[in-house]
């Protein structure tokens, strides 16, 4: 069959059961989005505010549903507008594949209208990137990417396609994707027996589980590790959702403003287990002084992950899921229940944010997870609305928990709620913003007011760059420079104007009719919420402290 | 402890590799004293010789750094005692009448190919592993360097041991 090089890109999206994009056109895309006329019955294009957006979404899209998320854009501004979102995906380690048009290969590098080298530009953000010159290379192209975005530790991939290659026209035929293997042959029956081996060992172990088990789909088995070795369970940031929050092993988040339950177990375990982690800077801090009791077992998908941000004392590498499998499978259940009683101890004796009530932000949080029995799918902006978000929602399934953790990107939240939101229609989606964040890109309210999708934004809002003004607040004497907001914009009236309800909360009492009234509205709504901007995120470690030197308030 | 390492690296051979281990190295803060890259037996592989300078944390990096690039195929860390390492050296001395003989001399002792020669200059090609072409750039040294170019080292492991057996 002959087709054009758009037509092809489309077909070998659809060989990929792709059936929602996110995008925004521009010359150099002309081709694809007139080819996208002839397929609007099987391909659902989002036309968001901003690129930005598109990906964000693409990301929420792919974060939520497991699939891979797909954006679209045109050349030099349209693509660069893109490079946060990807670099957004690649530090937590999302499929994504980002299609962008180029010149045409004739005037590739001579600075044409709206060139860019957005291969240069996105290599060190993404896990690898294509520039396609030739219209027979483009439907293998295709295909690789989508290999690559999901194969071993999923991430982006950028395909750059000039203008001239989606409009020449060759030979498509269509083939079935071969299916994503797991990487198993890297785990040996040594390397496992040596894990098992230390868990038997081990008086106080504890686990550790990151973004990985939720990208392997490993939750279930790691409840069942949990039980079996008796092991208490923390989540690192992109981990929530990864290990139930009602499990009675669980002991909340760690890190920088982790559970304190979570900081001490860390330091006084002796065998310290992270699983499908990272041991980010955030949850380590002071790496000499972390975990100085214990050996370190460390089992993920990446090598180069294995002695990168801590020596380890042993690992695994390999498909989560079928490490955790084998290694349950080796180890008869254990009790510990001295162990067991420390930490329930620890959680009644350092609970969080004890006492909040009325219109401080943990208590906002906690109505907003019983008014949807801890089933919603919750977006955060970042910085203090993020955090409390993570400890105050109750996680209790993978992909709900949809978060920028490792590049930190303030403006991803309402793009990657409309991704989860399309991903996901049955579900409830809210995202859980700051004032400083929802400003960088309400410009997505049109997209979600226009799709009609009743994606829920809660503004805790404090008029400041909270997180920063805390820093500054604590770290800095109370110098507040440049982290407060004001009080000059109306959200609830800018929401109004974007065609969405727009609510607000300025008192404790209103916090539960205005928030079932949103629940009940159907459409896209933002509730402003006051709140004190002295309201501080707590636990917090000091930089260069070790993790369980917290300051509590 | 800071050692040199030489790694010898497979990649697919087209556009923008260069650039993908250029940039990873970089951005990475790791040190490249050279870099080599040239096409091998089968034309659409690419060999590169990395000379690195780090401990063994780094180099571990480095190696499993490398290894998470899709156009990466196979990374060696060369054992001096089992590879040749070579590397081509082009040196411009100042040479008059008095001492173009002697230069010659040195020259031929290490098996050195004079290439060029000029009323005041004599250029010299010499080809070997870093000792030697140390040696041979601290004997003429006295005479004045004028420009020097040198390709890096290139390597390949000795007798039946090829990278392609390794892992
Ligand atoms: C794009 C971007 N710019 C700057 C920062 C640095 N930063 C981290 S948190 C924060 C404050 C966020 O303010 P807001 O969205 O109002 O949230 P709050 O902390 O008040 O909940 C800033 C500026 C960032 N993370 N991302």
């Amino acid at each position: 069959m002959k087709l054009n090089g758009a037509e092809i890109l489309l077909n070998c999206l659809l060989e990929h059961q792709v059936d929602t994009i996110f995008g925004f056109p521009g010359g150099a895309v002309l081709n694809i989005y007139d080819a996208l006329t002839k397929y609007t019955d099987r391909i659902t294009h989002y036309l968001t505010s901003h690129e930005q957006g598109a990906a964000h979404a693409a990301d929420g899209y792919a974060r939520s549903t497991g699939k891979v998320g797909v954006c679209l854009a045109t050349s030099g501004p349209g693509a660069t507008n893109l490079v946060t979102g990807i670099a957004t995906a690649y530090m937590d380690s999302v499929p994504m594949v980002a299609i962008t048009g180029n010149v045409p290969v004739s005037l590739l590098g001579k600075d044409s209208f709206q060139e860019v080298d957005i291969t240069g530009i996105t290599m060190p953000i993404t896990k690898h990137n294509f520039i396609v010159k030739d219209v027979h290379e483009l439907a293998d192209t295709v295909r690789r990417a989508f290999r690559i975005a999901q194969e071993g530790r999923p991430g982006p991939v950028l395909i750059d396609i000039p203008k001239d290659v989606t409009g020449n026209v060759c030979d498509y035929e269509s083939a079935e994707p071969l299916p994503i293997q797991p990487i198993t042959k890297t785990i040996t029956e040594e390397a496992l027996e040596k894990a098992a081996s230390l868990l038997r060992d081990s008086k106080r172990p504890f686990v550790y589980a990151g973004g990985g088990v939720i990208n392997a789909d490993a939750s279930n088995e790691l409840v069942d590790f949990a039980e079996r070795v008796s092991a208490p369970v923390c989540c690192s940031l992109m981990g929530l959702g990864g290990f139930p929050g009602d499990h009675r092993l669980f002991t909340g988040m760690i890190g920088m403003h982790g559970a304190k339950t979570s900081n001490l177990a860390a330091t006084q375990c002796d065998l310290f287990i992270g699983i499908g982690a990272r041991f980010s800077d955030r949850v380590v801090s002071n790496v000499k002084r972390f975990a100085p009791a214990a050996e370190i077992l460390h089992i993920d998908i990446d090598p180069a992950e294995i002695n990168k941000n801590i020596q380890t004392h042993h690992h695994v590498i390999g498909d989560l899921k079928h490490v955790i499998e084998r290694l349950n499978a080796k180890i008869d259940p254990m009790k510990r229940p001295s162990w067991i009683q420390q930490i329930e101890t620890w959680k009644q004796q350092f609970p969080l944010y004890a006492g909040s009530t009325g219109l401080q932000p943990h208590a906002i949080v906690r109505r907003i997870h019983d008014l949807t029995n801890g089933e919603a799918i919750i977006a955060t902006e970042v910085g203090q609305n993020q955090i409390w978000a993570a400890q105050g929602y109750q996680f209790t399934r993978p992909r709900t928990f949809i978060s920028s953790g490792g590049l930190g990107t303030m403006g991803f939240g309402l793009g990657a709620a409309i991704g989860a939101q399309v991903g996901n229609p049955g579900r409830r989606v809210i995202n859980i913003a700051g004032d400083g964040s929802f400003r960088m890109n309400c410009n997505e309210l049109a997209t979600a007011v226009e799709y009609r999708l009743p994606v829920i934004v809660v503004i805790l809002n404090n008029h400041a760059l909270g997180m920063v003004r805390q820093w500054q607040d604590l770290f800095y004497d109370s110098r507040f420079s440049q982290t407060t907001l004001g009080n000059s914009t109306n959200f609830a009236k800018l929401a109004e104007a974007y065609g969405a309800l727009g609510l607000d909360i300025v008192k404790p009492e209103q916090v539960e009719p205005v928030l079932t009234q949103a629940l009940a509205a159907n459409r896209t709504v933002v509730i402003n919420c006051e709140i004190d901007p002295d309201d501080k995120v707590f636990p917090i470690v000091p930089p260069g402290a070790a993790i369980e030197e917290v300051i509590t308030e | 402890m800071i050692n040199r390492h030489v790694l010898s690296v497979l990649v697919e051979n087209h556009s923008g590799v260069l650039s993908r281990v250029a940039g990873l190295f970089s951005r990475r803060g790791y040190n490249i004293d050279s870099l080599t890259v040239g096409e091998t037996e089968d034309t659409t592989v690419s060999r590169m010789t990395i000379v690195v300078r780090g401990d063994d944390y780094t180099l571990e990096q480095i190696k499993k750094q490398l290894h998470k690039l899709v156009d990466v195929i196979r990374v060696v860390t060369l054992d001096p005692e089992a590879s040749v390492y070579r590397e081509l050296v082009l040196v411009k001395v100042n040479a008059d009448a008095d001492s173009r003989a002697a230069i010659s001399e040195i020259a031929d002792i290490f098996r050195a190919k004079i290439i060029d020669v000029s009323a005041g200059t004599m250029t010299v090609e010499i080809t070997g592993d870093e000792s030697k072409v140390k040696a041979f750039i601290d004997l003429v040294k006295p005479y004045g360097i004028r420009e020097l170019a040198r390709t890096g080292i290139t390597a390949l492991q000795r007798g039946e041991r090829e990278i392609k057996n390794l892992n």
